[in-house]
């Protein structure tokens, strides 16, 4: 096949860098308000009716949703089989953590109403505040953790070794740092659920989300400014040094990485990359207005845009470095060593080219079918056939 | 690589993969059911049919949930727990399951809320729509995560890089019409689809035997036997089709399963029964069926198959042409691009046995210091354990023919017996619901046991897949998968027990005045019974 040679390998690698970026954004924004509203149900609902409502506005969709999570972890496979390997074996007990809540989380939207007693329904709501707040958390504890680099190298045969006893591994992961990001991307999707719940619901359900929502957005913005100025202080980065390709074969053993000061050069190299912590700031105060203005649509488009600008400045920051090595520099992941063939990147982004725009038609004609408010009366109405 | 590590990998990754396969099978199938059942409302417009589709519906939807829930496991498992074969082969392997989240799964998961939800907000014909693409979807899923396992049975299309030390693609077309792949995907859907059947027959039988339901359950019979038995058929043909592709491609998987420690004169003999024993290398009390082995094997009378010791001298071999490749690969990944062109031939030359030579890292670091003895273990290594597969293939096999006979029985039941059902019949299928679990956890078990020692056939050993973890991580994550899955099956099947006892619960009114119209219309004067399930006997 000569087909693939059309595109290079270093713009394919670029794209399919631009696409692990979408990938997550498209996880954050939609996912995201379903991990928001479950961790806010027993908040925003005190009686069994409001919790119903609350839970039936992601109702029909968190499944889909959810492929947002399962297609990242497939496209990591595919695209940076080296990011796959490391990343997951190395935050071994947290991604557990992480997929025990997302497979608690389906079960608890799809059983909690399907038996008409109290402390069943209780106990499932509970399961969906943790399911929600828990991986929300630690996406931004792992987001902290690999902006600082994490501790593992290749050997030669390239298995990669993650540094330390199985409860350093985990418990390290909690440094001061990576629980900021952390709160960062918790407090994120709880603004991004209550904007969500004030969009699809009304009443007192509506009150409670907005105020909750803007204490969120809130913090949110003051954690992001905050790690923002940690990241600038506080924090080494890393870059590659002498020779390399960037069409070369994809082996990080090839490249020689050293520690700098800052990840802050990235800004003096490309200005422009400053639009994104811009737009995540920014963004993030129009949503904490828009929420104290009762405006709904218009807010929820100002949350999906700070969580862009949020994580697109993490990838641009940090470019080409997609998963540093703290204790073995030369072993870290970049874009132009990490990725998959040329050909199996090209078949991919075919593949992709072909079926994102059909997602995303179909995606739109289900919200469009399912548009308008979740009222109460259609919780007792409907009993049995939502959830 | 310590084997506990390897061993425990192995456990956790067949409990959570046989779990999770608890649930697909009456996914693939009941999603196709309800879809049948929808059309036939829509293109009716009786409200028994609409009835049918959301009771069944509801079933599917408790059942669905568990299958995506445990999904998620199995698509970040291969990085957790298997990270050095996801970085040797994700080039390859990561393509399918990326295709199969964009083509498949934002298919099924986005219509499967509409499909619940959408009752009100959606025309007939679109709902039925939606109701198709959630089948559509589902069954495409089963189609790349087979394309993905068939080339770990038969790893074509791909081949190894020195400078990235892992195995790349060369031919996604040969990857995506790999022939194991498309035996495996029609062998694995249609097996979900009598899982489905005989699901739906045994729920309704025991609707009819508790004088419940007679008009949702014996339009149940008859939908699902005749789906039943086209399906029944079809996991029998291409599970043999599957045996014939594994006669080029996994000889020693088909020559365990039968148990074949010599190579027979062509035609070859079945063995149908008997005691396998692996130290003695023969099978005791063993009863033979002349001929049918080499039949089924090679669809020829003069094609030899060889036999176990056969391919164990084969492999040998390998592993001594694997060593020549090895070395050559230790000069290649030290001089890269300066390596003389004579090393880089030899490597080439003999780089498709690499992955035998990787059997000998079980013994030592280096294998090019093996001792003669340790090639000789390496060699025997390649034998899988013989006797369960032996026994699992037979069980499996047992049960597709018994699944012939009862959809037969009971498509001959509802099309000329009037869907009359004898007492026993009836009881017979409800006994019979686990059975297809049973028969596809077996057709798994023997796949990938069978296919041991490697994870991929012939390139990567099992022992040098896993991740680099300790055995305190894998008891944490195994203890902590058995407790949540075992908690999440007990609360599974108790809200499948309650929803099969409530019976159908939704347009009952509507549904009710229908049937008793019916039956009127059907039966004027009173003289005549109307036909009904009533069991005959």
């Amino acid at each position: 096949m000569i087909l693939h040679e059309l595109l290079s390998y270093e713009f394919l690698r670029v794209v399919w860098w631009l696409l692990l970026g979408v990938l997550l954004i498209g996880f954050a924004v939609t996912d995201g308000f379903d991990m928001g509203v479950g961790a806010l149900i027993p908040f925003v609902g005190k009686t069994d009716v409001e919790r119903r409502v609350a839970i039936n506005t992601v109702g029909p969709v968190w499944e889909g949703n959810q492929v947002w999570f399962i297609l990242g972890g497939g496209a990591i496979f595919a695209a940076w089989p080296p990011l796959y390997a490391v990343s997951f074996s190395g935050f071994y007990l947290a991604m557990f953590v992480v997929l025990a809540a997302f497979i608690v989380r389906p079960v608890a939207f799809k059983y909690r109403s399907k038996r008409d007693d109290a402390s069943w329904r209780n106990a499932w709501d509970w399961a969906l505040f943790a399911s929600g707040a828990v991986p929300a958390l630690l996406f931004g504890v792992a987001v902290g953790n690999v902006i600082q680099g994490v501790p593992f190298h290749f050997t030669d045969d390239l298995h990669s070794i993650y540094e330390g006893a199985w409860y350093t591994k985990f418990i390290g992961l909690l440094d001061p740092f990576s629980l900021l990001a952390g709160v960062v991307s918790l407090t994120m999707l709880l603004m991004h659920g209550a904007v969500w719940l004030t969009v699809k619901a009304e009443g007192t359900v509506q009150a409670r989300a907005r105020a909750i929502g803007s204490v969120a957005a809130l913090a949110a913005v003051f954690a992001y400014a905050a790690a923002g100025l940690w990241l600038a202080y506080g924090i080494e980065g890393f870059r590659i040094v002498g020779e390399y390709a960037t069409n070369g074969p994809s082996n990080p053993l090839h490249f020689e990485v050293e520690r700098t000061a800052s990840w802050l050069t990235a800004y003096q190299d490309r200005p422009w990359i400053a639009v994104a912590p811009a737009l995540g700031l920014g963004c993030g105060l129009l949503t904490f207005l828009g929420l104290r203005a009762g405006r709904e649509v218009s807010t929820l488009i100002f949350s999906k845009l700070s969580i862009l600008g949020v994580i697109a400045s993490v990838g641009l920051t940090m470019f080409p470095f997609i998963m540093p090595s703290s204790s073995d520099p030369k072993s870290s992941l970049t874009v132009w060593n990490s990725s998959s063939s040329h050909l199996t990147l090209f078949i991919m982004l075919v593949c992709t080219v072909i079926f994102m725009p059909i997602i995303l038609a179909y995606t739109t004609w289900v919200y469009k079918v399912l548009w308008g408010k979740v009222t109460e009366n259609d919780v007792t109405e409907h009993s049995h056939s939502v959830y | 690589m310590d084997i506990g590590i390897v061993e425990l990998s192995r456990l956790q990754f067949a409990l959570t993969a046989m779990y999770h396969f608890l649930f697909v099978p009456l996914t693939l199938g009941l999603s196709i059911i309800v879809a049948i059942m929808e059309t036939v409302y829509v293109m009716t417009n009786r409200p028994i049919w609409r009835q049918m589709t959301k009771f069944w519906g509801t079933l599917f939807g408790i059942n669905f949930v568990l299958g995506v829930a445990t999904g998620i496991t199995m698509e970040f498992q291969f990085g957790m727990n298997w990270s050095y074969y996801s970085h040797y082969v994700g080039d390859i392997f990561g393509a399918p399951l990326a295709i199969e989240g964009l083509m498949a799964f934002f298919l099924e998961a986005t219509f499967v809320g509409l499909f619940f939800f959408g009752w009100d907000k959606l025309s007939k014909v679109q709902h039925l729509v939606v109701a198709w693409l959630v089948a559509i979807g589902s069954n495409l899923s089963a189609l790349w995560i087979l394309i993905a396992n068939g080339w770990m049975q038969n790893p074509v299309g791909a081949q190894f890089n020195p400078m990235t030390m892992r195995m790349e693609m060369t031919d996604f077309y040969e990857v995506l019409f790999n022939e194991v792949a498309q035996a495996k995907f029609v062998h694995t859907v249609s097996a979900g689809y009598v899982t489905a059947a005989v699901f739906v027959i045994g729920v309704s039988a025991w609707y009819l035997l508790k004088d419940r339901h007679h008009a949702l359950a014996r339009r149940s019979i008859t939908v699902a036997a005749a789906f039943g038995l086209a399906s029944a058929f079809s996991v029998v043909l291409l599970g043999d089709e599957s045996g014939y592709s594994a006669t080029h491609s996994q000889k020693m998987k088909l020559a365990a399963i039968e148990a074949m420690w010599e190579t027979e004169p062509a035609p070859a003999p079945f063995t149908a029964f008997g005691f396998p024993d692996q130290q003695a290398r023969e099978t005791h009390f063993a009863v033979h069926i002349p001929y049918a082995m080499g039949l089924i094997g090679t669809r020829s009378l003069t094609t030899e198959i060889p036999g176990i010791k056969e391919l164990v001298e084969q492999a040998e071999n390998r592993i001594r042409s694997g060593l020549v490749a090895y070395d050559a690969l230790m000069t290649v990944r030290q001089q890269r691009d300066a390596t003389p062109p004579e090393i880089m031939k030899t490597f080439e030359d003999h780089s498709h046995d690499l992955g035998f030579a990787f059997l000998l890292k079980k013994y030592v670091d280096d294998p090019r210091t093996a001792t003669e003895a340790q090639i000789k273990m390496a060699a025997n290594d390649t034998v899988p354990h013989v006797w369960p597969l032996f026994w699992a293939f037979r069980i499996m096999v047992a049960l597709g023919f018994g699944f012939i006979a009862t959809m037969a029985y009971f498509f001959y039941r509802a099309s000329f017996r009037g869907m009359r059902y004898p007492r026993w019949a009836l009881t017979v299928a409800v006994f019979m619901i686990p059975a297809p679990w049973i028969a596809a956890e077996m057709g798994w078990f023997v796949a990938e046991f069978g296919r041991q020692p490697w994870t991929v056939d012939g390139v990567l050993p099992t022992a040098l897949s896993a991740s680099a973890l300790s055995v305190t991580e894998l008891l944490i994550t195994i203890l902590g998968f058995v407790a949540f899955y075992t908690v999440l099956f007990i609360i599974e099947m108790g809200l499948m027990l309650k929803y099969i006892r409530k019976g159908p619960y939704m347009d009952v009114a509507e549904t009710d005045d229908w049937i008793k119209a019916r039956q009127e219309a059907l039966n004027p004067s009173g003289l005549r019974p109307a036909p009904t399930a009533i069991p005959a006997e």
